[in-house]
């Protein structure tokens, strides 16, 4: 009797830290929260490549675990001894052929979802996107907003169930841009514009961070990214052009010295800020890109998008992985950077 | 670097399926040549990349001045000839040969480096120096290495010469120059290399 | 560098760094003392320091990666105790950054690949019926260049300022303009030196297998931790130039303002990030693969039955190591290199997986239908294979290029990598540890204590990095020095750290079991675990010679089969008469060559070029003096041989 109450207390106990882990699983653990449908397709990946993973890797830890039991060397052990049994077809058969039919249907999901969730890939969706440039310093992030003429630092704020074109770069060592609960990550880097397309499919705070380390105080590189709604967007963005500063080239200058910093608002940044920090480091007059230097707007609204095209195959991939960087830091005339189109 | 040892070892290993040290050491310069390519390779690929990128310095065709460059390739194709000549003399048991042509390939190897060198040092006068662009540092650094590879090979082939001196003909000092001039030819075919990849589609 | 007062060569301002200070000189003075004191430096000198017998020269590399397991712990344990709580101020972010830098620099370059290369050293030419490596005097050279890479890499502790620009230093932040000090100088040198040892020890490995094997050894009947080595081997002399050429190019930008990976001058930061990973990926392998071969070899012998699935083995060994140089740029899927490219490295990626899972199969079926007991080195072999097919499945996971947009850079990865890296790699090399230790040593380590280390260890292990999953998912990255109350995080890190701390104290269970065996020396025959290959069929520990007499190798267990003639009652083989052995004499040249690699790197790294010049002349000097000696070897004579094998209680 006794020790039945006390497995009853242990099991209700388990049942209770369980369902705590588990409940605060739902808001802490953000990757597997998401609220954006870039995140959420993500976290689908991320469940459908367990779950094949486990097909395999359950069945061996058991297996495991039964033969040594089994196997075990014990004199009243009956278990078979074959000491000089070291093949058969059969069986090798199998376990060549089981992962590879796993690991096959797992590389045409990856193949599908990578190209479906390509960072520079716009997302479909009724509303157009808002373009957000974002700029990692040391050790702070800079975000400008050229249709707003806005420009915020260690935060940001963007309505929610519409579509966020990021373009990124770097004034400083490489980062990451993360923002778990809307989606992957992408590094930003100097002479470069990426391109990452998230969207918030509700309003909320949502944790952003520098992923990537950059130096001494890169721990500090945490944001928060809000999705409000639309009216209280515009409502923001006339609350900072109210009453905030402007950035100044030389408030530029003093904000892209080594240092932390506060969350600080813009109510106007110098024009074409963003294409001069990309436009900073390609000097190379090699002159196999064009329109070097060229006249940046902050109407980033002359779309052009284009989606990586993937032009090179697979079988140049040595060259072009390091040298369609080069290319495809080039921007072209305006803002229309594009991704890695080798 | 390889390590001299003494040839009467060998029979005392009366057993079937053991080499003779002179013939390990060959295999590992063999092996050592195929982690040299990787090195020159992995230098041709970063010069590959970054030759565009001449950051508003000089271009390679702007530089580049083929007439010394020819010069250079003849003289380390014919030191490679000669080279290939001293291990014919060894083969006939002529130490007085052997030495001969590995003075002349050493001569032709240093008129090879004394040519680069005037090379470089008129660059720099004017003004493409290795920091002045991702091109040039690419383009000193490949081309640089090489030249550090014949001057190391020179060296080398001073040293040997004094030994066949010393020692004459004999297993050791005939794999010696077998592994000398294996690493003389193997130079040889880099520079072809760096001529096609470097200049030859620098100047067009 | 200008030096102008003793606080910019001495770090300084840090208790933690006096403390260190104040043990490395006393360290050192009572090593001095007691040499002195016992008249040990003859000893030293002629035993040791130029020795170029491959059993010492792998023993010398075991005690250096144990040293060195010591400091990458001690990095360890303060970067948990950091993060143990929210705002912790035991370490401030620049010196989080320096310890985060020389751990993972330490644990790889010099903790995993030196205690590998022991482990080469001491079993392969024995397992293969040779009388040492194919160039003895290349193997001290690449020991001593490794140990000396090794100081140079540590003395940033105290000289100058460690390295804290990452374990595989990504410029631009490497680069003069972000890290002006020493460190980075330090790294680029200490890897270097230790780099172009590791290189030789490939090539050296290689002819050795190649050539060197007893008479009758197909290379089908070739033990597979030979094999193992082989494909490690193969992958060094393919990677590392890789390596060498990037480090040397991170120099050259650094030294003489060149633009390779600089941000101005048309540089390529994504260039050295591509280079160092055609390198860093096939590194992970290069020292997976030997510990695929240990468990090989470990399994089949506690189970006491044949390797199942040999040829599968050798051909998953092999594939593994070509696979491994095509995969490298799934270290950055975000870098937005575009679809393309992140599938066919997602694809790649994901083919390893196939034969890595063949051979955990094949282990598994080896135990099937034996008699498994679980000695030490078993039950490290055991610890593994749980926890590298969870580690195995993690990377799958971080293979699917778009899930890894959210696992990159995150607690998620990290906990990835040391799952495979101490689950795969720590543990293997302990088990080969345990398992060769009679062989080397001639004493067995004692199992009690050994068995205490070993659950320390794997629940330690457990408790550590299991919780850093769940914080990758969280949104932890990786290397912030400290975190807030609101982040959620630190319930997970707090048992983090308490996991770091169980596996802190299973090496020192392991310390204790090292010093209490060697105090309580339990003598042990040529063949305590009764194993199934030649080294197993002479003596512990092995004399100089290694073999008296050459072994004539018929099959692939060959020493289980010689024991199992015996046992029918079959006539041992006539063994051939006992002949004079010829043996390499030791040599100073590759300790004081080493010694001249320092000097010219320690006068590089700081811009003293009075000290690199004559470091670099030492250097060619060294090189001649070897090339002009031709007086390198000596014969082991007869009856001499015949006197230690007596010794051993053999008769030949």
């Amino acid at each position: 009797m006794k020790w039945k109450g006390t497995y009853r207390r242990i099991a209700a106990f388990m049942t209770m830290v369980l369902t705590t882990v588990l409940l605060a699983g739902c808001s802490d653990v953000v990757v597997l929260n998401p609220k954006g449908s870039i995140g959420q397709q993500q976290m689908d990946l991320i469940l459908i490549s367990t779950v094949l993973c486990l097909i395999v890797v359950v069945p061996v830890l058991v297996l495991t675990f039964w033969i040594a039991w089994r196997y075990r060397k014990r004199d009243k052990n009956q278990a078979a001894y074959q000491p000089n049994w070291d093949h058969s077809t059969k069986l090798e058969t199998i376990w060549w052929g089981i992962p590879i039919i796993i690991i096959a249907v797992l590389a045409v999901i990856t193949v599908q979802y990578t190209y479906k969730l390509e960072p520079s890939k716009p997302i479909e969706h009724e509303a157009e996107p808002i373009v957000i440039q974002v700029t990692s310093l040391d050790w702070k992030w800079m975000f400008l907003y050229p249709e707003q003429g806005i420009a915020t630092v260690n935060y940001l704020k963007f309505p929610a169930n519409r579509p966020v074109r990021f373009e990124l770069t770097s004034d400083a060592p490489m980062n990451s841009f993360w923002i778990p609960q809307l989606g992957g990550q992408i590094y930003t880097m100097s002479g470069m514009a990426m391109k990452l397309n998230l969207i918030a499919d509700e309003p909320g705070e949502y944790k952003g961070a520098g992923a990537n380390f950059s130096g001494k105080d890169f721990g500090q590189m945490n944001f928060v990214a809000t999705a409000t709604s639309d009216a209280d967007f515009e409502k923001w963005v006339a609350d900072v052009k109210k009453s905030y500063p402007a950035l100044t080239k030389e408030g530029y200058v003093e904000l892209a010295k080594p240092g932390t910093s506060l969350v600080r608002s813009f109510s106007s940044f110098p024009k074409g800020l963003f294409n001069d920090i990309v436009m900073k480091y390609q000097v190379d007059g090699s002159g196999h890109h064009h329109g070097g230097g060229s006249e940046a707007a902050s109407g980033a609204k002359e779309e052009g998008v284009k989606t990586a095209s993937g032009a090179q195959g697979a079988s140049d991939r040595d060259m072009s992985a390091m040298a369609g960087h080069d290319m495809s830091a080039k921007t072209d005339q305006g803002m229309t950077s594009h991704n890695h189109n080798g | 670097m390889a390590h001299g040892g003494n040839h009467a070892a060998t029979h005392t290993h009366g057993h079937e399926g053991h080499p003779d040290q002179e013939a390990l050491r060959m295999m590992g310069f063999w092996i050592f040549l195929i982690t040299d390519c990787i090195l020159f390779g992995t230098l041709f690929a970063t010069y590959v990349v970054l030759h565009g990128s001449t950051a508003g310095g000089p271009t390679a065709s702007e530089l580049f001045e083929m007439p010394g460059v020819i010069a250079e390739t003849f003289i380390l194709l014919t030191s490679s000839f000669t080279s290939g000549l001293a291990v014919l003399a060894m083969n006939r048991g002529n130490k007085r040969g052997l030495i001969g042509w590995l003075a002349v390939t050493a001569i032709l190897g240093a008129s090879f480096i004394g040519l680069e060198v005037t090379e470089f040092v008129k660059m720099v006068h004017e003004g493409a120096t290795i920091g002045t662009s991702a091109f040039l540092s690419g383009f000193f650094t490949l081309v640089g290495t090489h030249g550090l590879h014949v001057s190391i090979g020179l060296v080398w082939m001073i040293a040997l010469m004094i030994q066949l001196g010393r020692h004459g003909i004999n297993s050791v000092t005939k794999r010696k120059v077998g592994v000398v001039s294996l690493y003389w030819h193997f130079l040889d075919v880099v520079w072809i290399f760096v001529f096609t990849i470097v200049y030859m589609m620098g100047v067009k | 560098m200008k030096i102008n007062s003793l606080s910019d060569f001495f770090v300084t301002g840090d208790p933690l760094i006096y403390g260190a200070d104040v043990a490395i000189g006393l360290t050192m003075v009572a090593v001095v003392l007691v040499l002195t004191l016992f008249k040990r430096w003859g000893w030293l000198w002629r035993e040791w320091l130029t020795t170029v017998d491959h059993k010492r020269i792998g023993i010398m590399y075991v005690i250096a990666s144990l040293l060195m397991l010591f400091r990458g712990g001690m990095d360890a344990l303060l970067m948990r105790t950091q993060l143990a709580m929210p705002n912790m101020e035991f370490l401030k972010p620049d010196h989080y950054n320096a310890i985060f830098t020389t751990h993972g620099v330490i644990m790889i370059l010099f903790m995993a690949m030196p205690l590998m290369f022991g482990l080469f050293n001491l079993v392969v030419p024995l397992q293969i019926g040779a009388r040492d490596v194919a160039f003895p005097f290349l193997n001290s050279l690449s020991f001593w260049l490794f140990f000396m890479g090794a100081m140079l890499f540590n003395l940033s502790f105290v000289i100058g300022g460690s390295p804290d620009a990452g374990w595989l230093s990504y410029p631009p932040l490497s680069e003069k303009m972000f890290s002006p000090g020493v460190g980075q100088d330090f790294y680029i040198w200490g890897i270097q030196i230790s780099g172009i040892g590791s290189l030789m020890t490939g090539i050296n490995f290689i002819v050795t297998i190649l050539k060197m094997r007893a008479p009758g050894m197909k290379l089908m009947k070739m033990p597979m931790f030979s094999w193992s080595v082989l494909s490690s081997c193969l992958t060094i002399i393919l990677a590392f130039p890789i390596l060498t050429v990037t480090l040397a190019l991170l120099f050259i930008d650094r030294y003489f303002g060149a633009h390779f990976f600089t941000l101005d001058g048309g540089g390529n930061p994504m260039m050295y990030i591509n280079l160092i990973w055609m390198w860093g990926h096939p590194e992970v392998y290069i020292v997976i693969l030997p510990a695929f071969g240990i468990f090989s070899e470990v399994v089949a012998t506690f189970s006491r039955k044949k390797l199942f699935g040999y040829k599968s083995m050798v051909f998953a060994l092999m594939s593994i190591s070509l696979f491994s140089f095509f995969t490298w740029a799934h270290h950055f899927f975000t870098m937005g290199s575009g679809a393309d490219v992140n599938a066919f490295f997602a694809l790649t990626t994901m083919l390893i997986a196939i034969p890595t899972g063949v051979k955990v199969f094949n282990w598994l079926f080896t135990m099937f239908r034996g008699k498994i007991t679980f000695e030490s080195p078993m039950l490290w072999t055991m610890g593994f294979i749980p926890c590298f097919v969870v580690g195995g499945m993690t990377g799958v996971l971080l293979s699917v290029a778009p899930a890894d947009f959210q696992f990159h850079n995150s607690y998620f990865l990290i906990a990835h990598f040391h799952q495979v890296l101490i689950g795969g790699v720590a543990f293997g090399y302990f088990s080969g540890l345990y398992y060769w230790w009679p062989k080397v040593f001639g004493f067995k380590l004692n199992e009690k204590i050994g068995r205490y280390a070993f659950w320390f260890w794997n629940i330690g292990f457990y408790v550590c990095f299991m919780p850093q999953y769940v914080l990758g998912l969280m949104g932890m990255t990786r290397r912030v020095s400290t975190y807030g109350w609101d982040s959620g995080w630190w319930e997970w890190n707090f048992v983090s750290t308490i996991g770091g701390f169980l596996m802190g104290i299973g090496f020192l269970f392991q310390v204790w079991q090292i010093l209490h065996s060697i105090k309580f020396m339990e003598r042990v025959s040529g063949d305590p675990w009764n194993a199934r290959t030649l080294e197993w069929s002479i003596p512990s520990p092995a004399p100089a010679y290694n073999f008296a007499t050459i072994p004539h190798v018929r099959e692939r267990d060959d020493w289980w089969a010689t024991k199992e003639r015996k046992a029918q009652g079959l006539p041992e083989e006539p063994r051939a008469p006992l002949e004079p052995i010829h043996m390499p004499k030791n040599s100073g040249i590759p300790i004081i060559m080493s010694a001249c690699w320092f000097v010219a790197g320690f006068g590089l790294v700081f811009d003293w070029l009075w000290l690199a010049i004559p470091g670099f002349i030492g250097i060619a000097a060294s090189m001649l003096a070897h090339s002009f000696n031709y007086n390198t070897d000596y014969y082991i004579p007869v009856d001499e041989i015949e006197r230690t094998e007596a010794a051993a209680g053999r008769v030949v």
